[in-house]
């Protein structure tokens, strides 16, 4: 198993807010790695310090490395745009495109340059397909992707990621807006794309980080308290606070 | 309290459309003037019968109106538009600090000091530069152009700022540009915020009487030379209304302008209901 990230020493202020107390942590390649943590941890801003989507945000200032492929991507001589080919992100809100459903998973190949329609098609056949959802909507890829349920919303969401082709995908809460089937159906999907895919999610739900990780990582204060197997994790934790979070006696 | 309000509004309006629209129509029901009369170029309220008068053929300023509202939008439109998205895309801080006050101030001036700065100032300009009068369409164009720019302005910058945040990180995160997120997908979920803005625009200048009949030299010509004096429907009918007799042919004919000015309003308000509804879709 070969590592894709690596972190060390990160830090990251919010203005005066130290948010993200050095990070020190290693994820393996096709791998599904669970952040858990109570709310107002650090868990969406280190998520996204992994695509430095952070960057946008004023005042945000960081210390330490984060490296992908060996590659530092806190480093000069980094393209965001290549970065975020490589590392995509689901949020916790869909907010597809108010564009039609083809248009939304053509988006991103477009941006980076593929024009011709046979290639496009292709690509979006391939990653509804991949995304569970091409059977649903195969018939109507010219309406308009707003008409979807919020579980097919969060899928079109992923096959709109995927068809840039990543090699990371960020995950953050992706399930939390869904319905117990939609979420069913999404964490199904979840464990098929590790097979290509290296996964971190974020995930309130502790049931749900038991299900679907390899891994779990456990944040505490803008630190991490803990991070092994989602089994030792969860059955026999090394520190009290991650019982008694796990237990559901706090957060 | 509201429910009169509402009551007396929706009174006011009917009450105005029937006065107007009774008024207006008028001469073609006595027969003094036929449609074809009235959409014809020949203008000519005063000429005795001798000389084939009076005629009241008002094409010339139908038109007027077109081209002068057209022309501002073509140059506000994206004007406003592009210092829209400067304001909320590309430096908030200078847009909030800076345009959004001169908006404010561009909006309060009346509108006969915009009359007056086209008069002194851009009038004598044009005709410095151009050799001709000066008077004419596009001195009107220049001016009403100031004046609808905040109002595409600020419709534009309430569009753009109502596109979700989660869209543009949603396209930031798939690898694009800022250049790339604002023409790709804001300019385009925004749209028919934009287009209402541009409609509401025309309308605005449609409308403007004062301003306009100060810089275009109010002659009865086909409003087709950029710097040839012309007229609109509302400098027509502000400059003769009040030298004109209640209830002559002349003064209906006016009325029958008004008419045609209020239902090219009406056109383009359902125009931008058509556009709002089509954006809920
Ligand atoms: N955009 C932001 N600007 C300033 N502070 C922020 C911002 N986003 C998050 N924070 C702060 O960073 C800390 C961690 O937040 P977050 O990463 O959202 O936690 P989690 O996802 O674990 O709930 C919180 O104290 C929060 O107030
Ligand atoms: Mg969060």
């Amino acid at each position: 198993m070969s590592q894709k990230v690596r972190v060390r020493c990160f830090q990251l202020y919010y203005g005066t807010n130290h948010a993200l107390k050095n990070i020190d942590l290693d994820l393996a390649e096709n791998q599904v790695t669970a952040l858990i943590g109570p709310s107002g941890c650090g868990k969406s801003t280190f998520l996204r310090s992994i695509n430095r989507m952070n960057d946008m945000i004023k005042g945000v200032r960081t210390t330490g490395t984060i490296h992908i492929d060996g590659q530092n991507i806190y480093g000069e001589k980094v393209y965001l745009v290549e970065l975020r080919k490589k590392v995509g992100m689901v949020f916790q809100q869909p907010h597809p495109f108010p564009l039609s459903i083809y248009d939304n998973v053509a988006y991103g190949p477009r941006l980076h340059g593929i024009r011709d329609k046979k290639r496009l098609d292709e690509i979006v056949e391939r990653t509804l397909t991949e995304a569970n959802l091409w059977d649903e909507v195969k018939d109507r890829l010219h309406r308009s992707a707003l008409g979807m349920s919020g579980g097919q919303q969060q899928r079109l969401v992923l096959a709109r990621v995927l068809a840039v082709q990543p090699e990371v995908i960020l995950m953050d809460e992706p399930a939390s807006a869904l319905d117990p089937i939609s979420t069913e159906r999404l964490e199904e999907l979840i464990m098929r794309l590790k097979d290509q895919y290296t996964i971190i999610i974020v995930t309130h739900n502790m049931q749900q980080a038991a299900r679907v990780s390899d891994t779990a990582v456990f944040f505490l204060n803008g630190e991490i308290v803990e991070s092994g197997p989602t089994d030792q994790i969860f059955t026999n934790p090394s520190d009290p606070r991650t019982e008694d979070y796990i237990s559901g006696r706090f957060g | 309290m509201t429910l009169v309000s509402a009551w007396v509004l929706i009174i006011t309006l009917f009450s105005l459309l029937y006065f107007i629209a009774s008024k207006g129509i008028a001469p073609f029901l006595h027969g003094e003037v036929t449609l074809a009369d009235f959409f014809s170029g020949n203008w000519g309220p005063s000429l005795s019968a001798e000389q084939g008068g009076p005629q009241y053929g008002a094409l010339d300023f139908i038109l007027g109106s077109l081209m002068v509202a057209l022309g501002s939008a073509v140059i506000s439109g994206p004007l406003g538009i592009g210092a829209a998205l400067f304001m909320t895309e590309i430096a908030p801080k200078a847009g909030r600090k800076i345009l959004q006050p001169a908006v404010e101030i561009l909006v309060g001036i009346p509108s006969v000091v915009y009359g007056f700065i086209g008069l002194t100032l851009i009038v004598p300009a044009l005709r410095s530069i151009f050799g001709e009068v000066g008077f004419g369409l596009l001195a009107g164009i220049i001016v009403l152009s100031v004046m609808i720019l905040p109002t595409i302005i600020s419709i534009s910058a309430d569009a753009i700022h109502s596109v979700p945040q989660g869209i543009r990180e949603g396209s930031y995160a798939l690898g694009a540009t800022r250049w790339q997120t604002i023409s790709g997908l804001v300019i385009r979920v925004a749209q028919p915020g934009l287009l209402t803005a541009v409609v509401l625009g025309i309308a605005r200048a449609f409308g403007e009487a004062l301003a306009v009949q100060m810089v275009i030299g109010n002659t009865a010509d086909l409003p087709f030379h950029l710097l040839k004096p012309m007229s609109t429907l509302t400098s027509v009918i502000t400059l003769n209304m009040g030298n004109t007799v209640q209830g002559s042919t002349y003064n209906n004919v006016l009325w029958s302008m008004a008419l045609i000015l209020l239902l090219m309003t009406l056109i383009l308000i359902l125009a931008i209901r058509f556009i709002a509804r089509r954006r809920e879709v």
